[in-house]
């Protein structure tokens, strides 16, 4: 018999504690096997931040670090300059990096750290209960915009990709979903170039990623996964936004 | 003996940082603290060190989240408001039981404020500032000596307990220049011992978690309950004071930082005209000399405490003394200095018969 398939050594073997049909599994799954692969997982300091994803600091198989809401990038920062043998990640959601932690991604990116930034976008406030998030769609329902969100209200979904590929520092910026198997396999290409771009001192690196949030979207799994096809990436085009080659 | 030097009282403590093995710092502009960065963004490269200037207080108190988690001496230092903006981080440090250095050169408040020194900050400083139940190991410098060599001593407690410890001065003793010596020799930070909690390259060691949450039953609880023994252990080991003229006083002034210089001039005029008095410098403002004043407190019967502040650590004076002996305020605040003649004043006030129980500000 042979072995196909088997967990990544990065990820602890333990149950997560993610709604069904939530995205965040996979790509954690797919950081870990990105961690495997180029043999860095103990080198590697991960951020958890504060939201959904918050129990990463215990899922992920390497040193990790939780912190305040939306100061991944700073604290990044702070692990990257005392340690520049380690790989640094820092994993936020949409509440964390779009909203709170705008100015530490902003001028993360800016200065260039030689950081990986896993950035997963589900349009949504999931942890406290579904509120409305700087990239909810327009007409998208929430807690706190119960009759949809209304640009004239709110203003329109922030679009982190773009915003952040007009900035020099920022090295590689794309934009991926989990919502197919090929986007899976494409996002995991994506994730191992920002984390190969790391290694080679290329400076800063995210990927965006879309996801899905059934228990707050109040969709099912697989409608979930046809609202992201269907409406997120509408909003949220899927694509390289920069590739520039920096470092050595 | 070592070099004197003649320093400003901000740049005296960024050198001393730096000596004491500081190798990162990040902070922000704002005075009257402003020489700490300025002269740290040249010096900490020189010995292999990295600087950052942030966006704000807030990614700065996270980017010393992040340095101090790998073990590395790191600092910032903020005035102020500036100070109040790093309060979360400043609670995830004392949550995740980091040790790191900060220092806040006080300036008026609240608000805005003004840029003149003042000692409004001491509640904050002393009472956790941040959210939750912890503590701060607080030294509050009166010289620029002091700015230089506290730093060090600061280090020591942090690491030795894992926690946040600070210096709190007055913009004044930040922007003043005095003659400085430093006293230890500077730290080879590559002899400094190995810590068996700090994240970086593992290795073959398993993995690390730095973080300051429990959600299961009764687990903060603990958490929380050990670093009170961590704390019990601090009160009794590292109080620091100072007394001058103690001896035969029947009148003890308790001041710190510039009141406490202030507070000296007054009681060389008031002894001059035969009243008896005597300084009283808490040194370590957190833990605070409660022990060694409610024994003062068995001999002495009045305590004036003087502060440019509308009277913040009169609170710690009375709870130490504990009705034991009668307690007077003599305040200023909004970065304004009193007069030593004032301080004479109230002194004199004091001694007379029938003295009101609080003096006015002056």
């Amino acid at each position: 018999m042979q072995l196909l398939n088997k967990r990544p050594e990065s990820l602890v073997d333990m149950k997560m504690h993610y709604c069904p049909g939530c995205s965040h599994g996979i790509i954690h799954r797919l950081v870990a096997e990105v961690m495997d692969e180029l043999d860095i997982r103990n080198r590697t300091i991960g951020i958890a931040p504060v939201g959904c994803s918050v129990f990463a600091d215990k899922y992920f198989n390497c040193d990790m670090i939780q912190g305040p809401h939306g100061r991944g990038p700073a604290i990044a920062t702070g692990l990257k300059r005392t340690t520049p043998g380690a790989i640094v990640f820092s994993y936020q959601g949409d509440g964390d990096l779009a909203s709170i932690g705008m100015a530490e991604i902003v001028h993360t990116a800016i200065r260039s750290e030689n950081i990986t930034v896993i950035y997963v976008n589900n349009a949504i406030y999931g942890m406290t209960g579904g509120q409305m998030a700087p990239t909810t769609l327009i007409g998208q329902k929430a807690t706190t915009c119960p009759h949809g969100r209304d640009a004239k209200l709110t203003g329109d979904p922030i679009k982190m990709s773009e915003m952040l590929a007009t900035i020099e520092g920022a090295k590689y910026i794309e934009r991926t979903s989990v919502h197919t198997a090929p986007n899976v396999i494409k996002t995991k290409n994506a994730i191992k170039k920002a984390f190969e771009n790391q290694i080679n001192n290329g400076g800063f690196s995210m990927v965006e990623i879309l996801s899905t949030c059934p228990t707050n979207w109040k969709l099912d799994p697989v409608k979930s996964l046809k609202y992201v096809n269907d409406n997120m990436t509408k909003v949220f085009p899927l694509g390289v936004y920069k590739d520039s080659k920096g470092g050595e | 003996m070592a070099e004197k030097k003649l320093m400003k009282g901000n740049e005296a403590l960024a050198e001393g940082t730096v000596r004491a093995g500081c190798r990162f710092f990040a902070g922000y502009p704002i005075t009257p603290q402003n020489e700490v960065p300025e002269y740290l963004s040249w010096r900490l490269p020189e010995v292999g060190g990295s600087f950052v200037q942030a966006e704000s207080e807030v990614s700065a108190i996270n980017m010393i989240y992040g340095a101090a988690a790998t073990g590395v001496r790191c600092m910032t230092s903020s005035s102020s408001p500036g100070i109040s903006l790093k309060q979360e981080g400043i609670s995830y440090c004392a949550g995740a039981d980091l040790p790191f250095f900060y220092a806040n050169v006080c300036r008026g408040g609240p608000g805005l404020g003004n840029i003149a020194g003042a000692q409004g900050d001491y509640f904050q400083s002393t009472r956790c500032g941040g959210h939750g139940d912890y503590k701060v190991f607080v030294m509050a410098p009166d010289s620029v000596n002091e700015m230089a060599n506290f730093p060090r001593k600061c280090y020591e407690v942090a690491y030795k307990y894992r926690i946040p410890t600070m210096v709190l001065a007055d913009g004044i003793i930040g922007q003043m220049m005095e003659p400085v010596e430093f006293k230890d020799p500077e730290i080879d930070v590559e002899k400094l011992p190995k810590l068996d909690w700090t994240l970086g390259v593992a290795g073959s060691r398993g993995k690390r978690i730095v973080n300051s949450y429990d959600l299961a039953e009764d687990m903060l609880e603990k958490m929380v309950l050990a670093r009170v023994e961590k704390y019990k252990e601090i009160e009794e080991n590292e109080v620091m004071y100072e007394e001058k003229q103690l001896d035969d006083a029947n009148i003890i002034i308790v001041a710190y930082g510039t009141a406490a210089r202030v507070s000296l001039a007054a009681i060389k005029m008031a002894r001059d005209k035969g009243i008896k008095v005597g300084l009283f410098r808490p040194i370590t403002l957190w833990p605070y000399p409660k022990k060694r004043l409610s024994e003062l407190g068995d001999k002495v019967k009045h305590f004036l405490t003087v502060e440019m502040s509308t009277g913040q650590m009169i609170e710690d004076v009375q709870l130490s003394l504990n009705g034991k002996a009668k307690t007077y305020l003599h305040s200023k605040p909004g970065g304004s200095i009193m007069a030593a003649e004032d301080v004479l004043e109230t002194i004199e006030s004091i001694s007379k018969k029938g003295a009101k129980e609080y003096a006015t500000t002056k």
